[in-house]
């Protein structure tokens, strides 16, 4: 019975800590909202760059603190009226060509970019090759006598 | 023999990228501030916010940015490592507190010690993006000129002092 009041206790306790945190969670993305422009360039950019912290995260998924220092530099530099590509190159220069879901095409990612396409080349020249080979291993070997009089032995004991 | 040989070598190819890949750290990205001036700063001070700290006061002599907080779990780690450092007296440790309140950063280094010559106060972490910071602690080598010559993210290890910072200290100092 105790055991029941004290799991009851723990489900309203949980219970009330979601609802506090729901809570704090829908006042997060309100600050400069009339703004819908700078906060759909704010929304477009935070899809396109990556959280560093956690970093399979775009800045718009994230919740770590970093992410939302970003999201309103972001913002700040949006409703100064800079470019996307500024406001890119801003966050670039500062953590390296990782911040960017799309890394740009340069020497150092050639391989990031055509590394599949190779394997790729690689993989359907090396079938072509095996395929021709064994073709030609198949058209190319006679049978030896001994063999010959196998299959007739075969073929007739069917018959 | 020869039909096992291709996939053999195919299987060691793998094994090779699997094997390096697994000592890859994932968390340290290349600074791209790597062989740049070191960001420009103004901070108010942790000890006395009436006096500011900049990179540009510090210019002509070799010198560590350490980037901690109080409520930094791997700060922790390093500290120790920090304030034998500092003791040895080899190169001038300057701290950054980075999102952090005076107070708690106050009582921490009364704590564990203070290796700092100074620590300013990035209470809000604009400085800490303009040093691509994104994983505390990170301590930078820089130059004489104001350059940033080496970024370790994460905390500084025994190893890494001795392997990389002092020695990289070292050249730079002789420069």
């Amino acid at each position: 019975m105790k055991r029941i009041f004290r799991l009851t206790a723990v489900f309203c306790f949980l219970l009330a800590i979601n609802a506090w945190t729901q809570e704090a969670g829908a006042g997060e993305a309100q600050p400069l909202q009339e703004n819908a422009v700078v906060e759909a360039q704010v929304q477009r950019l935070s899809e396109e760059l990556r959280c560093l912290v956690c970093q399979n995260q775009t800045l718009a998924d994230s919740h770590a603190e970093l992410a939302e220092d970003l999201r309103q530099e972001i913002r700040e530099m949006a409703a100064k009226g800079m470019s996307d590509q500024a406001i890119i190159d801003y966050l670039v220069v500062r953590y390296g060509d990782f911040v960017r879901y799309r890394p740009p095409l340069k020497p150092s990612t050639l391989m990031l970019w055509f590394g599949p396409f190779a394997l790729l080349l690689a993989g359907v020249v090396g079938l072509v090759v095996m395929l021709r080979r064994r073709a030609k291993q198949a058209a190319d070997a006679p049978l030896s006598v001994d063999e010959a009089n196998k299959v007739s032995e075969l073929l007739n004991k069917e018959s | 023999m020869k039909r096992f040989l291709l996939p053999l070598v195919i299987f060691l190819t793998v094994v090779g990228f699997l094997a390096v890949g697994l000592k890859l750290d994932p968390r340290e990205v290349p600074s791209p501030l790597v062989g740049k001036p070191a960001p420009m700063f103004n901070l108010p001070r942790l000890d006395n916010p009436e006096k500011t700290i900049s990179p540009k006061d510090l210019l002509g002599q070799v010198w560590l940015f350490n980037v901690w907080a109080s409520w930094c779990g791997a700060c922790r780690e390093e500290h120790p490592i920090l304030v034998a450092l500092s003791k040895s007296g080899t190169v001038p440790l300057y701290g950054m507190d980075y999102k952090d309140t005076r107070q708690d950063a106050q009582q921490w280094l009364e704590q564990g010690g203070n290796p700092y010559i100074a620590s300013a106060m990035d209470a809000d972490g604009r400085v800490g993006i303009d040093y691509g910071v994104y994983g505390v602690p990170e301590t930078y080598v820089i130059d004489k000129a104001g350059v940033i010559a080496y970024k370790q993210i994460g905390p500084v290890t025994e190893e890494v002092l001795r392997d990389k910072i002092l020695p990289l200290v070292k050249r730079l100092q002789a420069q």
